[in-house]
């Protein structure tokens, strides 16, 4: 997976949130304002569903959160890879429904992958995932070297 | 289409008195035994929810456990609003059978139709 944007801090700011219809626009503004998703995700356009998520920074770790509602943890993929972590998986619907009749479909079935750009390496092996009520957290603890330190130096 | 639970109320006084909310995605199916509507609320666990039944109206709210999450926020997508949305309901449904369950973020809710209006068939001596 190749990043065409280096990476910065973005600003943080929260989504105004209208739900489906502004999706088109934050994907534009995706495009051009945050390194921290893949071009390629703009394939999502086409295919449907783009799990939100927040990524946050402490000393020791980075973590993700996404919302992931109704999957089930088989389906759920997480894998690390140089530089970033991706998010993929599954959302099979359910047959029960055929012979019913439809008057709202909101929800989205179907596969999604979402990539997240990380600045500093992580610790592949001690990257923990759990999945409760519809939200995923992905805790990566960063490796030693990338630690912030602090440097003593004695004054005379 | 008739009275049924796909009609959505937002009457403007609710809407100004109201926080801000999420609205929830839904998908909703009827059957010939009643409804169903199944909710998209992440971050909502069955202690989290509120549903209320009052008169033909279906209020169903899904307050978030608080997330505890230390350091800085690099990257934001998701809204940690809670989940608010209210529907009209079909007359034909059965107030006192209506069922829901929760699961990893989803709510699911069986409104079964009462018995009088379900469809039979008559057999003929």
């Amino acid at each position: 997976m190749n990043s065409l944007i280096r990476w910065n801090r973005p600003d943080i700011a929260a989504w105004p949130g209208f739900g489906r219809l502004t999706d088109l626009r934050d994907e534009i503004g995706r495009l051009f304002e945050s390194p921290l998703t893949e071009l390629a995700r703009t394939s999502q356009l086409l295919s449907g569903w783009t799990p939100a998520l927040d990524l946050y920074e402490d000393k020791d770790n980075f973590v993700v959160k996404a919302e992931l509602p109704g999957m089930k943890r088989e389906d759920i993929e997480v894998s690390l890879h140089e530089g970033g972590i991706s998010i993929s998986g599954e959302r099979k619907s359910e047959e029960k429904h055929a012979d019913a009749e439809v008057y709202r479909t909101e929800r989205f079935f179907g596969r999604f992958q979402r990539t997240v750009m990380l600045p500093t390496p992580v610790a592949g092996d001690k990257v923990k995932a759990a999945y409760k009520d519809g939200v995923l957290t992905v805790t990566l603890p960063k490796t030693e070297e990338a630690k912030p330190k602090q440097i003593e130096v004695n004054v005379n | 289409m008739n009275a049924t639970v796909q009609q959505e109320v937002r009457p403007a006084a609710d809407r100004a008195s109201r926080q801000d909310y999420l609205l929830p995605d839904v998908n909703i199916f009827e059957t010939k035994d009643g409804y169903v509507l199944e909710a998209e609320m992440p971050g909502v666990g069955k202690e989290g929810l509120e549903i209320t039944l009052e008169g033909n109206e279906i209020t169903i709210l899904g307050h978030r456990h608080p997330e505890e999450v230390a350091g800085e926020l690099l990257f934001r997508e998701r809204r940690l609003a809670d989940y608010r949305r209210v529907f009209d309901l079909d007359p034909a449904i059965d107030a006192a059978k209506v069922s829901a369950k929760m699961d990893q973020g989803v709510l699911t809710l069986m409104l079964p139709k009462s018995e009088q209006v379900k469809p039979r068939k008559i057999a003929v001596d």
